[in-house]
């Protein structure tokens, strides 16, 4: 990690968005994670996404568990309100604020054992309750912060630094996205910069339940032979089955991939999922084909990459709610209080 | 007709049968039904009868953990004089269920009634020489009026209030009308009912005499309103401007959430059919206050509703609210517990848990409530106050006042009160360079200015965090931030002692240097007691504490007295550690009156427990003086 403070200063000829803003003024606190951490790859691509979405960042809250993954929301848009909660309870936190204010967009960050372990129930039933967000973990397989025991995520088999074998299954986060009802899901690997930046932007665009499984090796604890996570690892064996773009509404589609190479799927918000196969017989909308091909590959010991399944025409918590559009949290006394004539009637109904 | 059942006059000649109690509008009728046989609307039923005949009526529902099948009980307490609490003591019992019918028996007051089923014969051993009995072949009746089961059974309990109403005289016409109330969406049901109240009072008026215990109308009632807590509660969660409420079911807290969606389905829906209100009902008590504090977090006014096991379960999140200083507003509705069983019994046993919530150095206000008329106004209160004090505010009920139905004044409120969103600071205040420091205490009392997330494109946004910041959000380990910041934590909870409601002092007639401290359901009871202790030539002088942290008043009233009885439902003596620990006040100057069986306090065990105590520290002034004389 580095301790010096980040210069506020950037060249001038920084590209800008749309808005305005050059890629630095997406990005936070200098990060005090172990160098080369695969979780600095992810907050990169999260910064990279938002530039290029042109998302305002007051209009972005980045909520966080607690572990290594969850320090990360400091180390990006530091413009953006952020909040690092309690041990694998983000999805709580993110639902409640997603329902008090519907408008803005919410990026949730997690990890391996924040999610998977002491966090798997409020995973699930966020994105059963179809909480719209953009649900990101940063896996490794080990608990970092207290120097290296296995995650819940770790593969059976897989060697800790000390040479332990993992003897309990593990859990694929991906798989259980999709049982669950998330609408948008996809895996990466932080070393994957192409990969990983269409796939957040397509799932800050998504609206609905959108999971993100990053493989994430830990450079101090879980990136040694024997792992299951480590970069080696996950290099040799990534099966990436799409290349997406992401478009947006108010950009023009150009058409450059031969007929059957490209599928594009438009979102709700006009946004266009532009899906470069790699694997001609996958299709990303069919959410039992996902289902199977995740298992089969993974039977081969492969690890699948890309968008893996997106639902188009998803819905959320506020649509199943029957929400006001306005946000609640600027609902006044008017809105909210039904006053002294209607409280008169409740008397009289319970004399 | 005399009063013979004051709670003053405990003991009775136990040698010759004593004479038929005698009393009108003062008496405790107390039902035996088996749970799930429909008996509750019948007893409802019987219950506000006498309250439309202007008589004050207090009536407990005592239910086990079960749908179906378990003995439950019904208290109806008339007091033409307004007590409301327990009294203690049985004058009239109907019981009906045979598992219970020895104890049930066992209960009368000498000279009280006993009313039942004689369809079977009972053995002279089943009764008591000291009571009178009174048969109605309840089963009988209604079996030879009814062909089809379930009805013989549902149309028996509205036979029975039928004999009842001759016995101690409620009008048939004003059940009449509460049956046309009732089944105003089903009139079908209204002449059935009818005539099986009727099947019961025409019995009786031919075969039985009314007894000795009598009701006539009165006006004592007003225009009072007879309601549950829970839904006094969440009528003031609506009034106060709550939006999303997260909850997980758990007695006796559930029909607090399931009154707020019927609330909000009335209050809180648009033109359009869309709803100014979110309500999710989550996987666990930990999602629960999660999405509370998310939602607090992002200005909207939240809640979740739940009991001591919830708490427990809410601990972690409780700190980081009152760390991170995020609104939040918890209504416990106490009860006995673990396991199931006592759940459904009354406790004030949750005050240290909610006061001392969470890891590290935390402490939280509470409010308590004494009926269901505080429940309203301290529920749409504690939004205020959480949003003001930017942390975990808890609205202590407990199942006595949460799930029974009490006589209250009937609910107010003043169309000018505007919402109380505190400390926030807007975009235009930001724009105009307003200094903003997330916990810089800029008003001296210790309360900061918060951002909602989304204010201003460049200014006023922060990162939160449990601990682990300095003045402006930053981060920061070092021991001095967190110290300082600690400290302006305590003087934001010397600050919320003026803004919690205070307590309500009861002088007693005589000059006296004994005083009691009491809260929340124990009220109407304490009073009846203090009363009847008065009369008894016991001068106290009471203080119904409101609330936690407790003002310079409650400590100022214990400093002026001599000794102070702390009378509470709970083992621990609870509200006399938070005393002590609070308020540094000495263990012997304040006594414990506590009473914790699950069952709520009475008139007459507090009247003797607190006339006990004064009568032996009476005795020890005498010795003590003639010791000194000698």
């Amino acid at each position: 990690m580095t301790y010096i403070l980040k210069p506020k200063l950037h060249h001038p000829s920084l590209p800008k968005n749309e808005l305005g803003f050059t890629r630095r003024d997406y990005e936070g606190r200098v990060s005090t994670l172990c160098a080369g951490c695969g979780h600095d790859s992810i907050s990169a691509a999260i910064i990279q996404s938002a530039w290029e979405l042109g998302i305002e960042p007051h209009r972005l809250a980045k909520m966080s568990g607690i572990g290594c993954s969850s320090k990360t929301p400091d180390y990006f848009l530091g413009q953006s309100h952020g909040f690092n909660s309690v041990h694998g309870r983000m999805p709580s936190v993110l639902t409640g604020a997603n329902l008090a204010n519907r408008d803005l967009i919410y990026l949730g960050v997690s990890g391996d054992g924040d999610s998977a372990s002491i966090g798997l129930g409020q995973f699930a039933h966020s994105i059963r309750r179809g909480v719209n967000m953009s649900y990101i973990v940063e896996n490794n397989g080990v608990y970092g912060l207290t120097k290296g025991q296995f995650s819940a995520t770790s593969d059976k088999g897989s060697k800790s630094k000390k040479g332990i074998e993992n003897t309990e299954s593990g859990i694929d986060l991906v798989a259980l996205a999709l049982q669950l009802g998330a609408t948008y899901v996809g895996r990466s690997f932080s070393g994957d910069k192409d990969q990983l930046v269409p796939l957040i932007k397509g799932a800050l665009s998504h609206h609905g339940p959108a999971f993100i499984d990053v493989i994430s090796p830990c450079v101090a604890f879980n990136n040694h032979a024997g792992s299951t996570k480590s970069f080696d690892y996950v290099r040799e064996h990534n099966e990436a089955v799409n290349r997406l773009d992401v478009i947006l509404g108010r950009t023009p589609i150009t058409a450059d991939y031969r007929p059957g190479e490209v599928r594009e799927v438009t979102q709700h918000d006009g946004s266009t999922l532009r899906l470069r196969k790699l694997h001609t017989d996958y299709d990303a909308t069919d959410k039992i084909g996902a289902a199977n091909y995740l298992q089969e590959r993974h039977a081969e010991g492969e690890i699948v990459t890309g968008l893996l399944y997106v639902d188009p025409e998803a819905t959320d918590l506020h649509d199943r709610l029957g929400t006001t559009a306005k946000p609640l949290n600027q609902l006044g006394t008017s809105d909210l209080t039904p006053g002294a004539d209607a409280l008169a009637k409740i008397n009289a109904s319970l004399r | 007709m005399p009063d013979t059942v004051s709670i003053g006059t405990l003991t009775q000649a136990a040698s010759a049968k004593p004479a038929p109690l005698a009393a009108v509008n003062d008496f405790v009728v107390k039902f035996a039904n088996v749970n799930g046989s429909g008996s509750a609307s019948a007893n409802g039923l019987f219950a506000k009868s006498i309250i439309r005949m202007g008589v004050p009526v207090a009536a407990r529902n005592i239910f086990p953990s079960n749908i179906q099948g378990l003995p439950t009980w019904y208290e109806v307490r008339v007091s033409g004089a307004g007590h409301l609490g327990r009294r203690g003591g049985v004058d009239l019992a109907v019981p009906l269920n045979p598992q219970t019918w020895d104890d049930d028996v066992k209960e009368i007051s000498p000279g009280g009634y006993l009313f039942y089923d004689s369809t079977k014969p009972l053995p002279a051993s089943k009764f008591r020489d000291d009571i009178y009995v009174i048969g109605v072949p309840l089963t009988a009746i209604c079996n030879e009026a009814y062909k089809i089961p379930r009805e013989r059974q549902l149309f028996k309990n509205i036979c029975y209030v039928g004999a009842l109403s001759w016995l101690i005289n409620i009008d048939p016409a004003v059940i009449e009308q509460l049956l046309k109330e009732e089944f105003a969406a089903k009139p079908k049901l209204i002449p059935a009912n009818l005539a099986a109240f009727n099947l019961g009072r025409d019995y009786a008026q031919k075969h039985l005499k009314p007894i000795g215990l009598q009701l006539q109308k009165s006006d004592a009632v007003g225009n009072r309103i007879f309601v549950e807590g829970n839904a006094a509660a969440a009528l003031g969660a609506v009034y106060g401007g709550a939006t999303v409420c997260a909850w997980y079911p758990i007695t006796p807290s559930t029909s607090l959430a399931e009154a707020f969606t019927g609330y909000c389905e009335d209050f809180r829906m648009n033109p359009d059919g869309s709803n100014n209100f979110a309500i999710v009902q989550c996987e666990d008590e930990i999602a629960s206050i999660g999405v509370v504090v998310g939602a607090g977090w992002n200005g909207a006014r939240s809640f979740t509703c739940t009991s001591g096991p919830g708490i427990s379960l809410m601990n972690e999140f409780i700190g980081l609210s009152y760390f991170a200083e995020i609104p939040a507003v918890i209504f416990d509705v106490q009860r006995g517990g673990p396991s199931t069983g006592m759940p459904t019994r009354t406790q004030q046993s949750d005050l240290l848990l909610a006061a001392y919530a969470s890891h590290g150095d935390t402490k939280h206000p509470l409010l308590l409530p004494a009926d269901p008329g505080e429940c309203f106004t301290m529920g749409a209160q504690a939004f205020d106050l959480s949003d003001r004090l930017q942390t975990t505010v808890f609205v202590m009920l407990d199942l006595d006042i949460g799930m029974q139905e009490w006589l209250v004044e009937p609910f107010q409120w003043d169309d000018k009160r505007q919402i109380d969103r505190g400390k926030v600071m807007t975009a235009e205040m930001l724009e105009a360079g307003t200094f903003f420091g997330r916990y810089t205490d800029v008003d001296g009392d210790g309360i900061p200015f918060r951002t909602y997330p989304g204010t201003h494109p460049d200014k006023g946004a922060y990162f939160t965090r449990g601990t682990s910041r300095n003045r402006m959000a930053g981060y920061s380990e070092k021991g001095v931030d967190y110290q300082d910041n600690m400290e302006r934590l305590l003087k934001k909870f010397h600050t919320a002692a003026t803004l919690v409601p205070g307590p309500i002092t009861r002088e007693a007639k005589k000059k006296t240097r004994i005083g009691a401290i009491y809260f929340g359901s124990t009220t109407p009871a304490m009073h009846e007691a203090l009363e009847a202790l008065e009369a008894a030539g016991h001068h106290i002088n009471a203080m119904r504490v409101r609330a936690f942290p407790f003002s310079q008043d409650v400590y100022d009233f214990i400093h002026a007295h001599d000794e102070i009885c702390v009378v509470e439902q709970n083992r621990d003596a609870q509200l006399r550690s938070l005393l002590m620990i609070e308020g540094g006040i000495d263990a012997s100057h304040l006594t414990s009156i506590l009473h914790y069986d699950g069952t709520p306090i009475t008139a007459r065990f507090l009247f003797d427990a607190i006339g006990k105590r004064l009568e032996a520290r009476k005795a020890t002034r005498q010795v003590t003086s003639k010791a000194d004389k000698q």
